[in-house]
């Protein structure tokens, strides 16, 4: 099996972490932010499986294994917020949900 | 029966209690039961005190009670401890028997007030605080009634408290009086500092043997209990407060100005007569001080409009003859002026109340008139009352009395003829205001007329403090009439006596009948100017120089003026200037930082989401970028 090398998969976590980051700063609506925060954990999951690979060690995949399990929960806590916010305010739009400043 | 001392200030001190915590429960009835049951049940046990004492004398002719230890702190062990001397017999006879009546007369006088069992248990821990200061053995614990008195003072003439004006008087009262309260805790602290104890007996003891006659310690440690006497006693140059102490309920003011508060002056300097032996000169500005006084307030009750305010000036007045008798060193005669005065002010008091609330609280003479017929009862107690106040000769007590100062002032080792001449002069004043109030108020045509006329339980004390004001005079008689010594006798026990320079039995008799004339000449040049002829008294106004005096002594020589020149307003000034100093600067800059602090902090939480990620994002950047290049 012709082997990958290592900083390609990593530089790859990089970007994906990098897009995922700027998803999330640029976004206003609110599910995608919340898309660009599962890119941001599936980057951090491939830097670990790319690691592991590397070494020649499952705590790689177990890891990811980890991150899958957290990401579901984080999905069905960030939709029920995303519901009540669209209760709250009629919309998507982060921005307007600013009542808490000061 | 001795044991049982503590009961008579401690059964009002329990009714206040009882009042206190369960009183706005209790209905009406109850209330004044506790409050008069308390005071009178208090009398009863001075009463029998009283009798137990004279009938058997205990050694030493004074019975101390030691209740416990107050505190302990090195040497300075203040006990409360209870003194009981023929001074405080007296004192406490008197304090009891005309709270009573006052209470008494209250329960009526009160009956639609609002506030009732509030008023009767500020009027218990009166009258308990009152006992306390005339029993106490300690001038600690003496200070303790001191100023629970004072405080009394301040909650009852500020009863009516939805009045600004009322509670302005209250604390005109607590203020100045506080001046000289002042002086008098330093007097303390200066005696304690010396002698090393508190402890009344044992400190005359000690301040005999310690300071010779004159001494500047013995001078200091006088003129410092002096100073709180004035206070309290309204005195030059601190009367001012008692005039505006008419803001209260009536039965208040019979309480201050006849059982308590204002005599306690006079009994502080009677109690520490050792001090004043020993300090010539104070003793000496004391009878100053009760001459200046006498004249200064019998003046301004001459032109008051007010019933209750030419009272004030009265008891002002009158306190001025107690002071001038214990400057001359007539102790027992100052003692039984108090007793004669209490009884007639009372009774002028109580009686100025029921001519208050016939006619709808209306308090100007000017408007009264008349009512003679319409108050029958009331009309011949106040004239007994109003009598006494002028020492009408041989029927009256005042008249007793009030002889026995002049007689001192004038001929007493410590007297002199100057001191006799005022007193003398003051006591013509003295008749011509109060028959002044009698006949604007009694006398001539009927102006208002009564719409509320007293019932039985109001009558009652009036009857029986006229009774006790005729017939308390006669345990006293001059050598003229009789030579009745009853009263001096008793007191020579706990006072020394008073040293007469020459006395023969004829000059006395012409000083005597000197003295009834004056009060006679008084009674007629009232009855001239006020009822006889009234437009006399308008055109005697009409001149420039009358109209300057009459404004002068109205508002009472104008003291209140000064004061607010010479102290209020410099106060408040001060204080304006001092409100933004320095000091401040570093206070208030402080706040102004932390300010602004929570101005740009508090931006920082805009509520947009976005904002936080980036923080966050940065926040982390810049973490990996330390963690990497350092």
């Amino acid at each position: 099996m012709s082997a990958v090398p290592m900083e390609h998969g990593l530089l790859l976590a990089g970007l994906l972490f990098a897009v995922g980051t700027a998803g999330v700063l640029v976004r206003r609506n609110i599910i995608f932010m919340l898309m660009s925060v599962e890119i941001m954990l599936n980057a951090a999951g491939l830097a670990f499986v790319v690691a592991g690979s590397a070494r020649q060690q499952a705590d790689g995949q177990i890891m990811f294994i980890f991150i899958l399990a957290m990401a579901a929960a984080e999905v069905a806590v960030g939709l029920a917020l995303v519901l009540q916010l669209y209760h709250r305010f009629n919309t998507l739009d982060a921005d307007a949900a600013d009542t808490m400043r000061g | 029966m001795f044991e049982f001392l503590w009961l008579i200030p401690a059964l009002p001190l329990v009714g206040f209690v009882i009042l206190l915590l369960i009183g706005p429960r209790l209905c009406r009835v109850r209330v004044a039961i506790v409050g008069v049951g308390s005071v009178g049940l208090s009398a009863v046990a001075a009463i029998i005190t009283s009798v137990e004492f004279i009938t058997s004398s205990p050694p030493n002719l004074a019975y101390t009670q030691i209740v416990r230890t107050w505190m302990q702190a090195g040497g300075f062990a203040p006990e409360i401890a209870l003194y009981l001397d023929a001074l405080s017999v007296v004192m406490i006879l008197v304090v009891t028997i005309v709270s009573f009546l006052i209470h008494l007369y209250s329960a009526e006088y009160m009956a639609e007030e609002e506030g009732y069992s509030r008023f009767f248990a500020y009027m218990n821990l009166f009258v308990g605080s009152m006992l306390v200061l005339v029993l106490a053995d300690d001038l600690v614990f003496l200070y303790l009634g001191w100023e629970g008195v004072g405080l009394c003072s301040y909650l009852l003439i500020g009863f009516w408290y939805k009045d600004a004006a009322n509670g302005r008087a209250a604390m005109k009262s607590f203020i100045v009086t506080r001046v000289g309260d002042t002086a008098m805790a330093i007097g303390l602290f200066f005696l304690f500092t010396n002698l090393g104890t508190l402890q009344i007996q044992e400190l005359m003891r000690l301040a005999v043997e310690q300071w010779p006659v004159g001494s500047t310690a013995a001078i200091a440690a006088a003129a410092l209990l002096l100073g709180g006497a004035l206070g309290k006693s309204a005195q030059l140059p601190l009367q001012t407060w008692l005039p505006d102490a008419m803001a209260g309920p009536t039965p208040v003011s019979a309480l201050i100005h006849a059982a308590t508060m204002v005599t306690a002056g006079v009994y502080l300097i009677a109690r520490t007569n050792v001090l004043f032996t020993l300090a010539p000169p104070v003793q000496f500005a004391v009878a100053m001080i009760g001459c200046a006084t006498l004249l200064i307030a019998g003046f301004s009750a001459m032109t008051q409009f007010d019933i209750k305010r030419v009272l004030a000036y009265s008891t002002i007045s009158q306190i001025g003859y107690m002071f001038l008798a214990l400057g001359v060193g007539a102790w027992s005669s100052a003692i039984f002026h108090f007793v004669t005065h209490a009884f007639f002010k009372a009774l002028l008091f109580l009686g100025a109340g029921v001519v208050i609330m016939g006619l709808h609280e209306e308090r100007d003479m000017f408007k009264m008139g008349g009512l003679r017929k319409q108050l029958p009862v009331t009309f011949w107690t106040f004239l007994v009352g109003a009598a006494s106040l002028a020492a009408l000769p041989l029927v009256t007590g005042g008249f007793y009395s009030k002889d026995a100062i002049l007689w001192h002032a004038w001929l007493s080792q410590k007297g002199g003829l100057w001191l006799g001449i005022g007193g003398i002069i003051g006591a013509g004043v003295t008749s011509i205001y109060a028959f002044r109030m009698v006949f604007l108020t009694f006398f001539g045509e009927t102006r208002t007329s009564v719409t509320k006329r007293p019932t039985s339980i109001i009558r009652l004390p009036l009857i029986i403090l006229a009774i006790l004001s005729v017939i308390i005079g006669f345990i006293e008689l001059p050598h003229t009439l009789g030579n009745v010594r009853i009263f001096s006798d008793f007191l020579s026990t706990a006072l020394p006596a008073t040293t007469v320079t020459s006395t023969t039995v004829g000059s006395e008799a012409i000083f005597e009948i000197l003295c009834g004339a004056v009060c006679l000449i008084g009674v007629y040049i009232a009855y001239i100017l006020f009822l006889h002829r009234p437009h006399c008294t308008d055109e005697l106004v009409s001149h420039a120089s009358a109209a300057t005096a009459h404004r002068l002594w109205f508002s009472g020589w104008g003291f209140d003026w000064l004061y607010d020149k010479f102290f209020v307003r410099p106060f408040v000034w001060v204080a304006r200037a001092n409100s933004s100093d320095v000091i401040d600067l570093i206070y208030s800059g402080l706040a102004g930082l932390t300010q602004v602090l929570h101005r740009v902090l508090s931006g920082t939480q805009s509520g947009i989401l976005r904002r936080y990620a980036m923080g966050i994002a940065i926040g982390a950047v810049l973490a990996i970028a330390i963690m990497v290049f350092s």
